[in-house]
């Protein structure tokens, strides 16, 4: 229908600037220096000549147009050059003729294309794209609330989710460039095969934007892996739940909050990504709480309906966590970190980083239990008030955590089962031999930086068991835009 | 963006699309004499115990017991171990709890 070779003109009668070059584009069309002009409103505008009807706007939206008047030239069937709106320099040089549209003002902005009048441009998007997408249809009652039906259906996590229609997923599909049917993980605990398309399914209905979908697909892909062990994470009657935790500069290309009240509410990259990856596993993999389920945590925390957030690495003393766990500097990553909830803690005296670590090692002595080591694994969160006191004595990531592990020996004998009146801690058989034992493995305690700049506080966030019986911290580049 | 009221809302389904198919038991066998019984241990405490018992009382009916065990309760059980115990029983057994 449109020649290969050419200038190609779209226009709207219902647009000033394509009634001020009309008569233009018809001298133009008559000399054959325009070879077909599309009119997206009425196959008689401009008047005189034959006009090519794009009523229906499949041509303009094969051909990208959103602004119109736009003089395309195609060599080949492919675009060699564009004009948007009228210029007169721009459309003489594309054209390659000079001495056009005397009378005309210099130049001139255009409308916008029909293609993206809202009422519109979903139906075109599902029309043209919509043939990709395998998941199957649901077709909501017309008189059913769609929020409502969500709920019914199964698919909330308690609170409102986004429906899902096929133009919101095509839209979430534009934030990455990988194909909508690949398979990013197999989802416990129905091992069930999980593509790009069913993240972004579940993306919508948390409520993500598209650019946030690299980042929720790099996180059900560490999630997913055997040494995450979601599976265990899920089913356990311990409070644990996945901790997303964002480095790199895609955090803040997407508006990630690092700063105040981070691990908090009020962000909604924060809040989403998080609730992604959570309705990711209820939803496709089938793992829930309630009747059934086999969620079987005896209280959870607040975070398991999702939690996500970045580290402060401008105002960090030290490297990034991803860093420090082997991603290359400037790659963005995700790490997550099977957590059970946020311990905060006041420390509003220490001056010297000997006493501040001496406070951050008691608390993290009762971590789990205060008679159980090694313990859990765990994550401290260091607020920048607590960090200067760090960087003011230079103290890296490195000598931090060594003196955190050489307080956190701690007197075996102290721990026994019994002792202090406590039937909980270590067997017998392991403290027999007096000595100490580390509160945590090796590698077992992650230092992130975090929070606002007012506050001498911090935060402890436990973890859960660690090992080939438990969780291990999973740190993944993320692909894509970013 | 709202559709108009009069028109329904077409979403994509976000589960695995994994129907729940009512699949037919395999027919329970009138007796155990002869049959082959597996007993899974899924490494919980004191699972070997439950199961020790089992095996005794099995054995007793004239069953034919063979005992697994899988790493850990907190994982699936790994491919190979299901495969296993499919090929070599006609009944299982799997211990859980405490």
């Amino acid at each position: 229908m449109l020649p290969t070779d050419g200038v190609v003109a779209v226009v709207k009668r219902d647009c000033p600037t394509c009634e001020l070059v009309a008569p233009l584009l018809v001298d133009l069309r008559r000399a054959g220096h325009v070879g077909a002009v599309v009119c997206q409103d009425d196959r008689g505008f401009p008047a005189g000549i034959d006009v090519v009807d794009d009523s229906d706007l499949d041509l303009s939206w094969d051909l990208g147009i959103e602004t119109v008047p736009t003089l395309l030239r195609l060599a080949g069937g492919r675009e060699a050059a564009r004009a948007e709106g009228w210029s007169r320099a721009q459309w003489e040089q594309l054209l390659g003729v000079t001495g056009i549209g005397r009378g005309l003002p210099d130049h001139r902005p255009g409308c916008g294309s029909a293609t993206l009048d809202p009422g519109r441009a979903d139906a075109l998007l599902v029309r043209h794209r919509g043939g990709i997408l395998t998941s199957r249809r649901v077709e909501l009652g017309e008189l059913e609330d769609p929020f409502e039906a969500m709920f019914d259906r199964g698919w909330s996590d308690g609170l409102p989710v986004v429906p899902p229609t096929e133009a919101r997923v095509l839209r979430m599909l534009s934030g990455t460039t990988r194909d909508p049917a690949e398979v990013v993980a197999v989802v416990p605990p129905g091992l069930v095969a999980c593509t790009v398309e069913k993240v972004a399914v579940n993306a919508v209905m948390a409520g993500c934007r598209p650019e946030y979908l690299p980042v929720v697909l790099a996180s059900v892909e560490a999630a997913c892996s055997d040494a995450f062990n979601a599976h265990g994470v899920l089913a356990t009657t311990w409070s644990a739940g996945p901790l997303i935790i964002v480095n790199g500069p895609v955090a803040r290309a997407i508006g990630m909050n690092s700063t105040g009240n981070a691990l908090g509410q009020g962000n909604r990259a924060n809040a989403t990504i998080g609730r992604a990856l959570q309705l990711v596993i209820r939803n496709v993999g089938g793992g829930r709480p309630g009747p059934g389920g086999i969620d079987r945590a005896a209280l959870g925390h607040p975070g398991k309906v999702g939690w996500c957030f970045a580290e402060d690495e401008e105002g960090s003393p030290w490297e990034p966590l991803s860093v420090s766990r082997g991603v290359a500097p400037g790659r963005s990553a995700v790490t997550l970190f099977a957590g059970s909830g946020a311990t905060p803690f006041i420390d509003q005296l220490s001056r010297t980083p000997d006493s501040l670590v001496r406070t951050m090692a008691a608390v993290l002595r009762a971590s789990a239990h205060p008679k159980l080591a090694p313990a859990f694994d765990c994550v401290l969160v260091v607020s920048p008030e607590h960090a200067r006191v760090y960087r003011d004595a230079g103290w890296d990531r490195t000598r931090l955590l060594a003196e955190l592990t050489d307080l956190l020996q701690l007197d075996a004998a102290g721990l026994t089962r019994g002792v202090g009146g406590i039937a909980e801690g270590m067997p017998a058989a392991l403290t027999a031999a007096g000595g100490q034992l580390p509160k945590f493995r090796p590698g077992g305690l992650l230092v992130v930086h975090a929070g606002g700049r007012a506050g001498m506080f911090s935060t402890v966030i436990p973890g859960w068991a660690s090992g080939r019986t438990g969780s291990e911290p999973v740190t993944r580049p993320i692909d894509g835009p970013a | 963006m709202a559709n108009p009221p009069s028109l329904p809302t077409v979403v994509l389904d976000p589960s695995g699309e994994r129907e729940a198919v009512a699949r037919a038991r395999a027919a329970r066998p009138p007796a155990l004499r002869g049959r082959t019984v597996g007993l899974l241990d899924i490494s919980k405490a004191r699972g070997d115990v439950f199961l020790d018992r089992l095996a005794e009382l099995l054995g007793a009916e004239g069953a034919v017991v063979r005992r697994y065990r899988k790493p850990t309760f907190t994982k699936p059980a790994p491919v190979d171990l299901r495969q296993e115990i499919a090929v070599q029983c006609e009944v299982v057994i799997e211990a859980l709890a405490d």
